[in-house]
């Protein structure tokens, strides 16, 4: 009786997690407003960490809160809030018939997830495997230790190159960048101009 | 315990979400956060999976994604930044060639 209380609220779990993250995620990609499809897009995550707990992955669910709601979308946050975007009809609107294509596409997808589900059936949980940092440290840097090596070798050379990206470049510097580009029929003078740059 | 296919079905139907924002949406950083909808709709079924074998592997690798979840979305706003410093826009339509 008390087994059977537990399911019921697991299930209830799952299922007010499970709608609230699709409504949100509708919302994501409806809004006109960048800031409110970011907001749609932080529910979402949200959801997902209590789910991450429902599949006891403990660890994940903290990452998830701490990386993705807290990081990354601190980022697109602040992203959008630097370029201060309007909300503007675009006047290219190239795309127009991509958005009838939209649904068919989505009915298609959901159709065929439901077909291969349909066919998989349910396979009974395993033995519990707890999602906690010393199992998941176990695997990381023992078996895994390559892939996590170059991940923070990725992480480096993304923060190195961002910056790069991002930069604001001075006035001479972009004064030489169009004078470079204006002189685009002579490669050799852009090297040396280039060059000059970085002796300079 | 909530069945395995409910997990797969909730996770397919966000990465299918995503799939339809990238297309009907035409703003550069709605679209990153499309991208972003998807790689967590596979995190979904990757720690689904790792519950259901019963092994930790498919956690360690909604690690790996995430680090390259965020790798990806620093380069690709300081690629947006740029973008708008010299077009003076987000319209991915209007963001057609490689040159500045």
């Amino acid at each position: 009786m008390e087994q059977l209380a537990q399911i019921q609220v697991t299930h209830l779990f799952f299922l007010a997690f499970a709608s609230l993250a699709v409504v949100a995620a509708f919302n994501v990609i409806l809004q006109r407003n960048p800031i409110y499809s970011a907001i749609g897009l932080i529910v979402v995550l949200c959801c997902l960490a209590g789910l991450f707990l429902t599949l006891s992955a403990q660890f994940i669910a903290a990452i998830q809160i701490i990386v993705y709601a807290g990081a990354i979308m601190v980022l697109f946050v602040f992203v959008i809030m630097l370029l201060n975007i309007r909300e503007e009809e675009s006047k290219i609107d190239r795309q127009k018939y991509l958005k009838f294509l939209a649904v068919p596409l989505f009915l298609a997808l959901i159709a065929e997830v439901m077909a291969v589900l349909k066919t998989l059936g349910n396979p009974p949980a395993s033995p519990n495997v707890p999602g906690t940092v010393e199992s998941l440290a176990e695997g990381m840097f023992s078996t895994y230790v390559l892939p996590f090596e170059a991940t923070s070798v990725l992480i480096l050379m993304a923060i190195v190159g961002s910056m790069l990206l991002a930069r604001r470049e001075s006035k001479e510097e972009a004064d030489s960048i169009e004078a470079a580009l204006t002189a685009a029929n002579e490669p050799t003078e852009i090297e040396e101009h280039s060059e000059e740059e970085v002796h300079a | 315990m909530v069945p395995l296919s409910w997990y797969l079905a909730l996770s397919a139907v966000l990465f299918t979400i995503g799939v339809v924002g990238v297309v009907i949406q035409r703003n550069a950083i709605v679209l990153f956060m499309c991208i972003e909808l998807m790689l967590n709709a596979v995190n979904l079924t990757l720690v689904a999976f790792s519950r259901f074998l019963g092994d930790v592997t498919g956690q360690l690798f909604v690690f790996i994604v995430m680090t390259v979840a965020a790798a990806e979305a620093a380069v690709g706003l300081a690629v947006i930044i740029s973008l708008f410093r010299t077009r003076e826009t987000l319209n991915v339509d209007e963001a057609d060639l490689l040159k500045l």
